[in-house]
């Protein structure tokens, strides 16, 4: 299951990329700007200035999940919906929108390869994200490899949290790592993202020793992830470990209009993004450890 | 307010980008910019003077045509704007520009509007209008080109004009079409008369056209004489002023331009300067002698003007920075000609001031390596710097030039003013050697006007007159009717609610193009003789290869290639709107033929569900997705659209090959007035789509997609297909975005794309210039294969520039 496929992706790793979006993460941090790729399953997310208020949904939905409010706008009761995406299929203007399709490994390679002349002329390739990829490690194990027999160069953008066993039968077919790190305290890291981050820690040392580029990449949340205790922490970890070189400062931005369509709370207080001087301050806190750093992905 | 400091953000930065190189450069800019245009009679009155005169008595009409060029270049006035480096200006100032009466000439009306519309006026004073009144119109009414073409075309040629099937480019303004070669800096006027008296040696009485042959030899003969009177005639003024001026450093420039004006056009220019000055002299004076459309243009300049650049700089003769001086001077002499005052349905398929002089960088040389040097960098410097509505650039682009080359086009590209546009060189050179040109005619061969390729120097590709395609598919929807008009133009081909599948619409509508092609090509073909007979070109003769050797007018078959090109409007709509009955009506029945006729009859009322869905790319196949249900139907369109044009024969005079061009200019708007609403969703009266983009705002899967879809189609057997596309400006903002860019246009035209041009805007500044055009007056955009000043623009079109989908950073 993917969400979404990207073409043209400049910020994904070397070249000119096409990103693949896949479905499902075993993580939920609050900050998240794809939470449409968190649950596993189709969903429908409701798009309200598209909206001609044409009734085409309520009238399709077999549940009749979905109903008008006192002020015309429509409603979906996510108890009752069960992601048949019937209403998605009548809407006229895409207003309801089913999220997530079901596609095979031949179909995928077919349609990243429809950008092969752009990987060959930049350098470029396809990047796995999500949602987090590992999660339907043996569908993403059999793009890789096909991809591979291409030559067509691969990346993974991950949270890490997966089994070592699978990581290790992923590293053969991916060339590149973008490696999230998030809050070093195994507890906050519970807090944010629902998970501890033991097992994140221990794939990184196990990725270090593969000899693949490793980028890390470090979601800037203000308050958060940018205190002073947590860059420390970090720093302390990754200047232990060989072969880390460079890492990415990916400022927050509020996606608050992304939760609004799936009818999600959006858990982040702050919807500011982290100042320059923050910026500058991680950079140079980075560098001094000899990690090569770019703000931006 | 985010939004509004982004605007500013934009505006300052694109605002940054204008740098004269000096006080004298920022002078004459200011003038060429601000100045308003208006018309000037002293053209139109000289050339009446003469066509009155005992002048004419007795003489063939190629020597009448260049006794009366060589009457108005001996009569002329001779401005020099103040400071300026390069001399000579068709008509009598800055943007004060003239008329062609023998041409097409204009009536009190026409002469009203354009002094008082709102868009784009032409300012025309009392005593014009007077003249105009007493002596212009009484004596050419009847006379002009325009009205002995009207009164020449068939009854089925005007009913289809006058619904809007096409336009006619030669009705107001002369062929044209064409660009300089190597010819212009390497030969001298008296070079070229010497080629004329050896020619006339050669000639025998034997020889069944030897009267036309001398005729048109002698002709030129005088036409060249002209432009060397008109030379002589700036020497002896730049003279006088030298000699009045205070200004030491000023006098030794004027006394300077004198002795350069002393040697050229005369003879082959020696330095950088002479050379800058030649081509001016020549290209006032093909301006001068007709209206040509795409005025005329120096063609792969960078290389024309090396050997002299690289001489000048070698023998301490030159700098860098008096090069760019010149350069700059140069560059305003362009701006300070706007196109000719046109009127009617010319004035609405170019409704601009630009003339269309494209100056072309890069590329390769005759030899097939890279042709980039210094100067096609202080070129591209100069036109970032000079930002002006003319001239325009063309980049090439060749696998063998340097990624540097291309990047630093796209730096000035990011400026955000549509300039320059990039072309795929090494098809370039396919399309060429597909139309049967020489290898060395191939590399040396570029882009004019938007999009047209052509042999530059050697080659008269004419193109006749834009077509409406999605009009065509409105009339067979309509069984041979206009709706609009309710008159039987087309032929029956079926009423579509008995079709029984695709095909059957499919051959309908290829049989009705099939129809209205074949008035066309017979409009094309009286045109075309019309011009050969009656309106010879002796000047622009001289410089087109082979016309002085076949002692034959350009406009009578003497060029080395003759060519005709039918520039083919409304791909992308027409793709989308069978695409949306293929997918809906035939395929999967989701819509009947009745209902979707009933709703194009209404104009949507009563369907407003159905238009949505229409317009939904995501429930309707479009173009420009990368979805090959709807590219597929763009591909076969393209190749049978060629097929069929190529499939007429040469046309009658000059014995031109006819070829397809898939380009719009403004013509787009005008081609949506006079269509209803079509399947693809779009209302009766929106602009239809232009050139090969897709329909405005339906491209929805980013740039690589629009990229490949296009790329689908087989370019290379039209001579050019203009793609716009619009990007937001931080898809430029670093080196390492501009570096992917480029790799993204090369990967483009290793598919097979043409040509691609950006608007650097985003929609949220061109909304606050519709608020405030006051603010926003420099704020230039690119329409098609040109830009403009976007508040200039009508209501219509800045909506449809609005309406484009823009593609961002993902």
């Amino acid at each position: 299951m993917i969400f979404d496929i990207k073409r043209y992706t400049i910020h994904d790793g070397p070249g000119i990329r096409t990103t693949v979006f896949m479905k499902g993460c075993p993580l939920s941090c609050f900050w998240c700007h794809n939470p449409e790729g968190i649950t596993r399953r189709l969903e429908i997310a409701y798009f309200e200035y598209k909206c001609i208020g044409c009734n085409s949904c309520v009238i399709a939905c077999p549940l009749k999940a979905i109903t008008v409010d006192e002020d015309g706008k429509r409603n979906i009761d996510r108890s009752i919906c069960d992601g048949c995406g019937i209403c998605a299929e009548r809407c006229p203007t895409n207003a309801i929108k089913a999220i997530g399709r079901k596609i095979s490994v031949d179909e995928l390679i077919q349609e990243v390869e429809r950008d092969r002349v752009l990987y060959d002329g930049s350098g470029g390739g396809v990047t796995f994200s999500g949602g987090e990829p590992l999660m339907q490690w043996g569908f993403l194990l059999e793009c890789l490899k096909e991809l591979k027999k291409r030559y067509i160069h691969t990346a993974l953008d991950t949270s890490g949290y997966s089994s070592p066993e699978v990581l290790e039968m992923i590293i053969p077919y991916t060339d590149l790592f973008l490696y999230d790190i998030k809050l070093f305290d195994p507890e906050e890291h519970k807090k944010y993202t629902g998970v501890s981050n033991d097992v994140i820690k221990e794939n990184l040392k196990l990725l270090s020793v593969s000899g693949k580029r490793v980028i890390l990449r470090f979601p800037v949340i203000p308050n958060v992830t940018d205190t002073l205790w947590n860059v420390k922490g970090w720093m302390g970890f990754i200047s232990k470990i060989q072969g880390l070189k460079e890492i990415n400062l990916l400022p927050y931005h509020s996606v608050e209009e992304k939760y609004k369509r799936l009818n999600r709370p959006y858990r982040m207080e702050t919807q500011e993004a982290p100042t320059k001087e923050i910026l500058n301050w991680l950079k140079e806190e980075f560098e001094s450890i000899g990690l090569k750093v770019k703000i931006g992905g | 307010m985010e939004v509004m400091e982004r605007v500013e953000k934009e505006i300052s930065r694109r605002r940054s980008f204008i740098r004269p190189i000096n006080e004298r450069i920022a002078k004459l800019r200011k003038e060429s910019v601000e100045k308003e245009v208006k018309v000037s009679s002293e053209r139109a009155n000289l050339i009446t003077q003469f066509y009155k005169s005992e002048l004419t008595k007795g003489k063939s009409m190629a020597v009448q045509r260049a006794l009366a060029f060589k009457y108005l270049l001996e009569h002329c006035s001779l401005p020099i704007e103040d400071g300026q480096l390069i001399v000579g200006i068709r008509g009598t100032g800055v943007k004060e520009v003239p008329t062609y009466p023998e041409i097409c000439v204009h009536s009190l009306e026409d002469l009203e509007i354009l002094d008082s519309r709102e868009n784009m006026p032409y300012r025309v004073d009392e005593e014009t209008r007077n003249l105009y009144r007493d002596e212009i119109i009484p004596y050419w009414k009847g006379r002009a080109m325009r009205d002995i073409i009207f009164e020449s075309l068939p009854k089925e040629w005007i009913d289809a004009y006058e619904a809007g099937i096409w336009t006619e480019f030669m009705e107001q303004r002369a062929p044209g079409h064409t660009a300089g070669g190597e010819r212009i800096f390497k030969m001298g006027v008296l070079d070229v008369k010497e080629e004329i008296r050896k020619k006339m040696s050669e000639l025998r009485v034997s020889d069944p056209e030897y009267y036309e042959k001398m005729e048109e030899l002698k002709a030129m003969d005088i036409a060249a004489d002209a432009i060397l009177i008109y030379a002589k005639r700036y020497a002896e003024k730049l003279n006088e002023l030298a000699e009045r001026e205070k200004d030491p450093s000023r006098k030794e420039e004027l006394k300077k331009m004198a002795e350069i004006c002393s040697w050229v056009p005369a003879h082959a220019p020696r330095t950088f300067w002479e050379a800058l000055q030649h081509y001016w002299f020549i290209h006032v004076g093909i301006t001068y002698e007709t209206n040509p459309w795409d005025s005329f243009n120096p063609g792969r300049i960078d290389q024309h003007l090396y050997p002299f650049y690289k001489k000048d700089i070698e023998e301490g003769r030159l700098t860098r920075e008096k090069a760019k001086e010149l350069l700059q001077a140069f560059w305003l002499k362009f701006n300070n000609q706007p196109a000719v005052p046109k009127v009617g349905v010319t004035a609405e398929e170019s409704f601009t001031y630009n003339d269309f002089s494209k100056l072309n960088l890069g590329g390769l040389r005759e030899d097939g390596s890279d042709g980039v040097n210094e100067l096609s960098y202080l070129i591209l410097e100069v036109l970032g710097e000079m930002r002006t509505l003319q001239p325009n650039t063309a980049v090439l682009i060749s696998d063998k030039n340097p990624d540097r080359f291309l990047i630093e086009a796209l730096k000035v590209a990011s400026g955000g003013f549509g300039e320059p546009p990039f072309f795929n060189f090494d098809d370039v050179i396919v399309k060429m050697l597909r139309q049967g040109k020489s290898l060395e005619d191939a590399r040396t061969s570029g882009v004019s006007g938007c999009v047209e390729t052509g042999a530059f120097g050697k080659e008269s590709y004419i193109l006749t007159g834009y077509f409406n395609l999605p009009k065509i598919l409105e009339i067979t929807l309509n069984n041979g009717v206009d709706p609009i008009t309710g008159k039987k133009i087309g032929i029956e081909t079926g009423d579509p609610r008995s079709f029984k599948s695709f095909d059957d619409l499919w051959s309908a509508f290829l049989a009705q193009i099939k129809h209205f092609m074949d008035i066309k090509m017979k409009g094309n073909d009286i045109i075309e003789s019309l011009y050969a007979k009656l309106f010879p070109v002796p000047f622009l003769s001289l410089w087109i290869e082979d016309c002085v050797k076949r002692a034959r007018d350009y406009n009578n078959g003497g060029a080395r290639y003759n060519t005709q090109y039918i520039q083919l409007v409304g791909l992308g709509t027409v793709t989308d709107s069978l695409s949306a009955i293929k997918y809906h009506v035939f395929d999967r029945g989701t819509l009947s033929m009745e209902d979707l006729l009933k709703a194009l009859h209404n104009n949507w009322r009563g369907y407003e569900l159905v238009r949505e869905i229409l317009k939904n790319p995501e429930k309707t196949p479009k173009f420009g997705n990368d979805d090959d249900y709807a590219d597929e139907i763009a591909k076969r369109l393209v190749d049978v659209l060629v097929e069929m044009i190529e499939s007429y024969p040469p046309s009658s005079s000059r014995r031109a090959q006819r070829r397809a061009y898939f380009l719009p200019t403004t013509v787009h708007v005008y081609f949506g007035k006079v269509t209803g609403a079509t399947p693809d969703g779009r209302d009766a009266g929106f602009p239809v789509s232009e050139g090969i983009s897709p329909v405005q705002g339906m491209d929805r899967k980013g740039i690589a997609a629009v990229f490949r879809s296009v790329a689908k189609c087989d370019w290379n057997k039209t001579g050019g297909a203009l793609l716009n596309q619009k990007l937001t400006p931080d898809l430029f903002e670093t080196e390492e975005n501009l570096l992917k860019l480029a790799q993204l246009i090369r990967a483009f035209f290793r598919l097979g794309g043409h040509h691609v041009q950006f608007n650097v805007v985003s929609a949220q500044v061109l909304r606050e210039a519709q608020k405030r055009p006051q603010d926003f007056q420099d704020l230039m955009v690119r329409v098609a294969g040109y830009s403009d000043y976007f508040v200039n623009l009508p209501k219509g079109l800045q909506e449809e520039i609005i309406a484009r989908t823009e593609h961002d950073v993902v």
